[in-house]
Formats: structure tokens, C-alpha cells, sequence
């Protein structure tokens, strides 16, 4: 058994910004477990720009994004292991590791930072009807095989849902030669952002076809054709409305899901909406003395702000490490108001807070010249005008310390959209 | 005078913009909710560029390297740029920010590595 201060599983940009600000807050025995062989997760294979505009006010690569961060850990001379799985995480923090290089592992850490990322939603997940066949990839995993490992996934492409990661592969696979045919959403709306659909799918002049779905795969060991359908505002097909797209691809980028297994088994309480851990504001969970941040506590869609709140993790566990669990007073509980689903953090301790307290949380519709309203005990605390909220754009609301301090005691916290 | 319809990328609003030009200069913008459409209409009918990244080969591997176009290049030579960095073929040691295609196309835009890969054993 190894003696650790913080422990953080997953080497991507959460686990990277939280050991870092572990070891900036003074912890030294700091050590992060990565089961891949290298450092950065899921930027590695996101060649595309787009990251760094608020961090570093720099438009970067995803490779570039990540290496700037694993540089920094290794400058700073903390330990990372790859290649490692972490098997379990026991509620009083053991944590059991395997690698083919140290074999069976285990620590025992004063605290542990939950930084695992997310997984694609599969086939199996939306019950498409047809055949099985080879050729029908999540759009992230074509990805990787085209960009980490350099195989091509296939030449003719259809793509089922609007996500961003979609998008830039409807972009990717056109440069490196395939002919993307159609990207298919089931919503009236894009679910990406604007500047993907126009960048990724304008530029090529590949059709978005709103309010469509695929009903059925047709081939039996590889992929030959699909046949899409326009559906109803219950998102049923209308018949009459199929057509069949000979392809030999078919990409999924129809929503991620935080990948929490790891913390089940540990006794950590999940939320049924964001899929993920149920933290307070200092992204403590259930279980005292483990921490979550980034993608495994809600699917963000900008990397600036995994680094922002991944950093917020890592100070707080490496004071929960440094001074054990702080006395709290009552909680507010947070909960969603109308037009708005999963705020992040659940529950906040007005009588301990350090500093404003960010709210996170998706519209859960377009709504356009709204605004987002807090209110504590029914009272307005916080507004927050906008031209438009879309699910698709993660909305970020800071409430002051001051004001939280004059709330202790208070009961409960929402937030409504207004329009 | 003709008439193009694009979508402002500002923001989420993705506002239809109706531009109108004459000789090839932006006359009139319509449809702009901010004066961010106005701004991305000009450069995009007059000189619509795009940043690209793509992979280039490695001598003695498989796995790719990632690159990308140190500055925005014209849209219309996108998939010109894209062939002349599949010709290419790189050797390791590669750092973040090395030239790897030189003035692409005649762009005079360079094509910089975004990742690094050491030097083969």
C-alpha cells in the first residue's frame, strides 16, 4: 500500500489542471493514473482549432491545448503512471490500479480527484432498427482511428446526429478524401455550434437534414445503404418520407455520457440528469474527500472551462488532503427551475464559501432574448440577460460570495430561464 | 450588384445575413441582429479564409502527424493545400511549431507540426 495525498484518475485536461493546482497549493505526494499510454486524452486525437480562447486567449489545436498542460506537469516534476487502469476506488479512498508494467497496485490517498472523461452513446443506445454490420462507428472513436492511429474509417459517409463532434468529422473525413453524403439530426436544431455547421458542413456543402432519423441499416457484413426519414414534432417517421443513401459509414455523434462506473462502486451519489457525480460548491462528492471535475461531472462543451473548474477541484482537494473535511454549515439545495436542466453544483454551503460560487447548467430549449434568473428562498439574487441559450452552449452563472453570505442558512437556490 | 445569403458564425443566433455587392466590394448588409454580421460579411464575401488542419505522413510509422496552417488561407484553395501536405513525409523528431510544408501552394502560408514525435530508436 502507497501513502498519497491526492490521487487523481484520468491524465486528460481535467486530471492535468487538477494536479496541477494540487501541487500549487503545496501538496507534494501527488500522483495521476492514466490508462492510455500517453498524457491528454481526448485533445490528442482533436486536431481541429478551437481551443484555448479563453485560457490562453490563443486559438489552438486540441494536441496543442494538451501539450501545453503536460509540459507544465512535467516541468513542475509531478508523477504521472500510464498505461495503468484504475479497477476500484473504495469509499474511504483506497484506490486498486493494474499496468503491465507494476502489475497490481494499491494506494491510499487523503483525497481523490475523479477526472475520467466521457463515453459516446452507441447504436445500442438509440435501438436503430436493421442489420449489424462493420461500418458504424461513434463519431469520436472514427476519430481516433483516422487521427491517432491513421486508418480510414470508409469513403462513403452518412452522419446521425448534429453534435459538435459530427460536425468536425463530417470536415475531417472530406479532407482526407470520403464523400460525407448527409448529416442527419432527429431535433428541428442543430445541437453543434453555429460556427461548426457553417465551417464544417456549409463549406463542404453537405446537407444538414433537420428533423430526420435513421430507420433503418441495411448490409450484412459491411454497411451498404441506410434509409433515412423525416419525423413528426413526436419524432416519429412520416411515412413517405424515406429515401435509401447507399454509404459504407455510418457516424454517431448523438451525446456523450460521463463515464461514472468507477464512482458508483465507491458509494458516490449520481445525478440522474447530468449523469454524473452530485457535488457541493466546493465539487466535493457524496463521499467525503473525493472530488469530480471536467466531462465524468458533466459533459462541457468548451475545454477552457474543464481547466477552470478542474483547477477549483484540485485546490479543494488538496485542502481537504492538507486539513481534512472542513465543519459545514446547512446546505442550500440547488435545484433546476423551468428551462433549465442539470446545475452543477447540487448543493451549496453558503457559510463556508471562499469565493463566488459558479452555477452550471443547459437551456433546455432555444430560447432567445431571455434571461437567466437565481433566486434564494424566492428571492432574485442574480439576472442574466441573453440573446439567445441554446442546449448546445452550457450557460455559466458566478453568484458573489457577499451574496451568498447573506443567505446562510437559506433552504433553497434555483435558477429559471425567462423569456 | 449581386446578392449572397450566408450565416453569421458570431454567435448561436447564426443570423441569415443578405449581403449586396457591387464590383466585388460589400455594399449593404441586411439581417444582422449585431454589428458582429456586418463585420464577418465583409471578410466573407470579399476574402472568405479558413485555418486547416489535417495529418502528414511519418517516415517508419503509421500513425499520422497532425498539422495545421500557421495562418488562415483562401477557401478556394483548401483542398489544393490538403493534397500537397498528404505528399508530404515527415521525419522524426518532430516539435510543436516546426515547418513541415513551406508557403503552401503558393499561399504564402507555412504548415506547422501540432504535435511532437521523438526520434525513431
Amino acid at each position: 500500500m502507497t501513502e498519497i495525498d491526492v490521487l487523481i484518475i484520468g491524465g486528460g485536461p481535467a486530471g492535468l489542471a487538477a494536479a496541477i493546482a494540487v501541487h500549487e497549493a503545496g501538496c507534494r505526494k501527488v500522483l495521476l493514473l492514466e490508462r492510455e499510454p500517453a498524457l491528454g486524452g481526448i485533445l490528442r486525437q482533436c486536431i481541429h482549432a478551437g481551443f484555448g480562447m479563453h485560457v490562453f486567449k490563443e486559438d489552438l489545436t486540441g494536441p496543442e491545448y494538451a501539450h501545453r498542460f503536460v509540459q507544465q506537469f512535467h516541468a513542475l516534476g509531478l508523477s504521472a503512471q500510464c498505461n495503468t487502469m484504475v479497477l476500484s476506488v473504495t469509499p474511504d479512498r483506497e484506490v486498486t490500479a493494474v499496468s503491465p508494467t507494476f502489475g497490481l497496485q494499491r494506494f491510499r490517498a487523503k483525497a481523490v480527484v475523479l477526472a475520467m472523461g466521457c463515453r459516446e452513446r452507441t447504436r445500442g443506445a438509440l435501438r436503430v432498427p436493421g442489420w449489424r454490420p462493420a461500418g458504424i462507428y461513434p463519431a469520436g472513436l472514427a476519430q481516433r482511428f483516422m487521427n491517432l492511429d491513421g486508418w480510414m474509417p470508409g469513403r462513403r459517409v452518412v452522419i446521425l446526429g448534429s453534435g459538435d463532434i459530427g460536425l468536425i468529422m463530417a470536415r475531417r473525413m472530406t479532407l482526407e478524401g470520403a464523400q460525407v453524403l448527409a448529416c442527419v439530426e432527429l431535433m428541428p436544431f442543430s445541437s453543434g455550434l453555429t460556427r461548426n455547421v457553417v465551417q464544417c458542413l456549409d463549406d463542404y456543402d453537405i446537407p444538414l437534414l433537420l428533423s430526420h432519423t435513421v430507420i433503418d441499416i441495411h448490409g450484412r457484413e459491411r454497411l451498404e445503404a441506410v434509409t433515412i426519414a423525416q419525423v413528426d414534432d413526436q419524432r416519429r417517421p412520416l411515412p413517405g418520407t424515406e429515401q435509401r443513401l447507399a454509404c459504407d459509414t455510418l457516424l454517431l455523434s448523438v451525446g456523450l455520457i460521463p463515464e461514472n462506473e468507477l464512482s458508483r462502486a465507491a458509494g458516490v451519489g449520481i445525478s440522474a440528469i447530468t449523469c454524473g457525480p452530485l457535488v457541493d460548491e466546493s465539487l466535493q462528492t457524496s463521499v467525503p474527500g473525493i472530488f469530480a471535475c471536467g466531462n465524468v461531472l458533466h459533459v462541457h462543451d468548451l475545454v477552457d472551462h474543464v481547466t477552470v473548474e478542474s483547477e477549483e477541484a484540485g485546490r479543494q482537494a488538496a485542502r481537504y488532503a492538507q486539513e481534512g473535511q472542513q465543519a459545514r454549515g446547512s446546505d442550500i439545495r440547488v435545484r433546476d427551475g423551468a428551462g433549465v436542466r442539470g446545475l452543477v453544483p447540487q448543493t451549496v454551503c453558503a457559510a463556508r464559501v471562499t469565493d463566488g460560487v459558479p452555477l452550471m447548467f443547459r437551456p433546455s430549449a432555444v430560447f432567445k432574448d431571455a434571461a437567466a434568473v437565481v433566486r434564494i428562498d424566492g428571492e432574485e439574487v442574480l439576472r442574466k440577460r441573453s440573446r439567445i441559450m441554446t442546449p448546445g452552449e452550457m450557460v455559466r452563472l458566478v453568484v458573489p460570495k457577499d451574496t451568498l453570505e447573506r443567505y446562510v442558512g437559506a433552504a433553497e437556490l434555483t435558477v429559471e430561464v425567462e423569456s | 450588384m449581386s446578392e449572397q445569403t450566408l450565416t453569421c458564425i458570431g454567435c448561436p443566433m447564426g443570423c441569415r445575413l443578405r449581403v449586396t455587392l457591387e464590383d466585388g466590394q460589400v455594399t449593404a448588409v441586411d439581417g444582422a441582429a449585431c454589428g458582429r454580421g456586418a463585420v464577418y460579411a465583409r471578410q466573407e464575401c470579399v476574402c472568405p479564409t479558413r485555418h486547416i488542419s489535417t495529418l502528414a505522413r511519418v517516415r517508419g510509422r503509421r500513425e499520422p502527424l497532425s498539422v495545421k496552417t500557421a495562418q488562415p488561407i483562401p477557401k478556394a484553395m483548401i483542398f489544393a493545400c490538403v493534397e500537397e501536405i498528404h505528399r508530404t513525409c515527415v521525419t522524426p523528431p518532430v516539435k510543436i511549431g516546426d515547418v513541415i510544408v513551406e508557403n503552401v501552394c503558393g499561399t504564402g502560408v507555412d504548415v506547422v507540426a501540432t504535435m511532437e514525435i521523438e526520434a525513431a530508436e
